[in-house]
């Protein structure tokens, strides 16, 4: 089992997708460049991709410099966005068709033509890379990463009395939200989770590290699921008698293929948010008993009491102090 | 039963809404004798305040009789007469037990929304949108009550609704306004907006010993409010008179020694810097005109507090952040942790140190609370302060 205890830098970013950021970046400093090029000097320009210096050639060269522009701000500020790499490549392709437009103008310089062309061309094909890579990198990163979550919270309780509560793994169900039931058997336990349209994932976990009042680790038992997770929570007492800060590490490797999807979906597109819902329902249960349900909205026609988004499938079982 | 509802900018309506049910153990179920419109409310009657939906049940000051209580609950009891304050809080978490009730970390069951806009989350309140929990309000025959034993304060039966009804927020909001003055002896305090907070803000600074308590605000009715029911020394109109050089001959020039922002996010003025704010609030450049609290910042002597008890919701332009480092000031804020005021002030009001009913300016039936909200709103009719009668 690999230890989760050090995660490094991985928690807060991961390697593999600084790169499309940084060509990304690369591709907005280009797009500023000529974009500001074609702005401020479209006379100059032309003459260089040997186009006739003519009143139309300069307000071509100016709107596609406001273009360029455009594209290289949103670039700047989404490097990873796969939208404005499109952006760039139908640019091109726009660029490409006006030039091609260049070779039937009279007093066009063809030597300069064809080279402006091929440095285009070139320019295509770096963008249609950067974007088709991101475009797969984006879906597939979705669904087949692994799911790394690093959450903590405080609850105004000793850490002994959230490891207990913690520990009787039965109680998970009643604040993560996905979890339908825990069933338990000595050292190991039966998890079942709430897919989409009412599909049910189960696997089986084994508690593989467990000091009281410490730090509890738990993780699946290989074979048992396509979905290999682990889990560890750490329960530091609080300076300032604040009570505990539980600190949570999940990390789920959901394969691909329609059980990995339906994982995904299970947790959203932020994991995180539903892990801190999950967090803020744990504290609700121990500071207060129970969660809190918000009520009676009779928004889009007359209707009952309406809970609150993301609460709804969590179960209230027992108020007892 | 019936309940006043948003719905949409400037459209409340009473409508026949399902009974509140208890979904809590700790809930308990009021039905509202007396409920008031908030200066609050108006901010989302007019639009101003997100996740508000179609059909949402106001109001956040209430008060009535307890009708069904939770298994869970263990001080109230069916019959009890009890005011509700309207920050929804818990008891039991840390904020809870320093006596900031309206931080508690337990009552919003949308913080995941509000964390997106402010960082963290804040309590839930009563019929105060979806970003602050969702929670039906009290502008209506019966509401739902949660930790029913942590919140509510039983009121005995020979104080009238409209001398207790005002624990619920206004009064506490307006007395910790002038409680985050630090008000010393001899101390000038002025107080921006003349409305029900600013009226309880300026009896409140007297009650703790301000010798000379400003009121500024535009209209007359309230000014004289101020000076003749609150207790406030000097008043000033800002539309006639020029707040800066009035307030330095009032304090010999020095500024006054701490400066109440009881105005909040819409604030009124005059001239091209107001015509500026407006058209960037219109243009969803800034959410929040600061107008009075920008004013408030420069008038404040050096080494001053501001105490900003009006209520803002996102982004102000053009702060005065300058002033603030260079003139040493401390700016406090909050929504009013209500539940720590509610014993101390309904003593005072028993003592007869104070009489909150004197703002109320209108008494209306439920069914006319649309009525009431555009009085108050359009301030036609010397309105100050609406009461509903739901019962």
């Amino acid at each position: 089992m690999q230890s989760l205890t050090h995660v490094g830098d991985d928690r807060y970013s991961s390697r593999r997708s600084r790169e499309p950021a940084r060509s990304g970046l690369a591709l907005a400093a280009f797009s500023l460049g000529l974009g500001l090029a074609e702005l401020l000097t479209p006379a100059g320009l032309a003459t260089l991709i040997g186009l006739p210096d003519t009143r139309r050639t300069r307000l071509v060269l100016r709107a596609l410099g406001a273009r360029e522009l455009l594209a290289g701000v949103g670039l700047l500020a989404r490097p990873r966005s796969a939208g404005w790499l499109w952006s760039r490549v139908l640019g091109d392709a726009v660029d490409l068709t006006l030039l091609g437009d260049g070779f039937n103008r009279r007093r066009a310089k063809v030597g300069r033509l064809i080279a402006a062309t091929a440095a285009v061309a070139g320019v295509t094909a770096i963008d249609t890379f950067s974007a088709a890579r991101q475009s797969r990198s984006t879906s597939l990163e979705r669904i087949l990463a692994p799911i790394h979550v690093f959450r903590t919270i405080t609850i105004n309780r000793e850490p002994s009395e959230v490891y207990e509560f913690w520990r009787d793994l039965r109680n998970l169900p009643r604040f993560m939200a996905h979890l339908e039931s825990v069933e338990v058997s000595g050292q190991k336990s039966r998890w079942r989770a709430k897919g989409p349209a009412g599909m049910v994932i189960g696997w089986d976990a084994e508690v593989v590290s467990d000091e009281p009042g410490v730090r509890l680790a738990w993780t699946s038992v290989e074979g048992s699921t396509r979905v290999p997770n682990r889990g560890v929570v750490r329960f530091n007492r609080a300076p300032g008698r604040r009570g505990t800060e539980v600190q949570v590490e999940l990390k789920y490797e959901p394969p691909a293929g329609a059980v990995g999807a339906a994982f995904a979906k299970l947790f959203g597109e932020e994991p995180s948010q539903q892990i801190d819902g999950d967090l803020r329902r744990l504290k609700q249960v121990l500071e207060t008993g129970e969660v809190l349900q918000s009520d009676a909205s009779i928004h889009r026609g007359m209707h009952p009491a309406r809970p609150a988004r993301n609460t709804d499938s969590v179960q209230l079982k027992g108020a007892a102090e | 039963m019936k309940a006043n509802c948003w719905m949409g900018k400037k459209k409340v309506s009473v409508e026949d809404v399902p009974d509140p049910k208890i979904l809590n153990s700790h809930d308990a179920i009021i039905r509202v004798t007396s409920t008031a419109i908030c200066g609050s409310d108006l901010h989302l009657y007019n639009g101003y305040v997100p996740s508000m939906e179609h059909g949402d049940v106001l109001g956040h000051e209430f008060m009535g009789e307890v009708v069904e209580v939770g298994s869970s609950v263990r001080k109230l009891r069916v019959g009890d007469r009890v005011v509700v304050p309207f920050p929804i809080a818990c008891g039991k978490c840390y904020s809870c037990q320093q006596g900031t009730t309206s931080l508690c970390e337990n009552s919003n069951p949308n913080a995941w929304l509000a964390e997106k806009m402010w960082g963290h989350s804040p309590c839930g309140i009563f019929g105060y949108s979806h970003l602050l929990g969702g929670f039906a309000g009290g502008q209506a025959e019966y509401v739902r009550v949660p930790f029913a034993d942590f919140g509510p304060i039983k009121v005995p039966a020979h104080l009238s609704d409209d001398q207790v009804l005002f624990l619920s927020d206004i009064l506490p909001t307006g007395y910790m306004g002038a409680e985050m003055c630090d008000i010393q002896p001899g101390q000038v305090i002025a107080v921006w907006g003349a409305g029900p907070v600013g009226q309880f803000a300026i009896a409140s600074a007297k009650l703790l010993g301000a010798e000379r308590v400003i009121a500024i605000d535009r209209y007359a009715y309230r000014l004289n409010m101020a000076a003749e029911k609150a207790g406030a020394t000097d008043v000033i109109n800002y539309e006639e008179t020029d707040v800066h050089e009035a307030l330095l001959e009032m304090t010999g020039g020095r500024g006054p020694d701490a400066c109440i922002d009881a105005v909040g996010l819409e604030s009124h003025s005059h001239g091209p810097v107001y015509a500026l704010d407006r058209a960037k609030q219109a243009l969803m450049i800034e959410s929040d005109r600061p107008l009075a609290l920008r004013q408030a910042i420069r008038e404040c002597r050096n080494g001053g507090i501001v105490s900003v008890s009006g209520v803002y919701g996102g982004f102000v332009d053009t702060f005065p952040m300058g002033v603030v480092v260079n003139r040493a000031l401390t700016i406090k804020s909050g929504q009013c942790h209500a539940h720590r005021y509610l014993a101390p002030l309904l003593e005072r009001i028993e003592r007869g140190d104070l009489d909150p009913s004197f703002v109320i300016t209108h008494r209306l039936p439920l069914s006319e609370a649309a009525r009431g909200f555009e009085l108050f709103n359009k301030k036609l009719d010397a309105c100050e302060k609406v009461v509903l009668k739901a019962a």
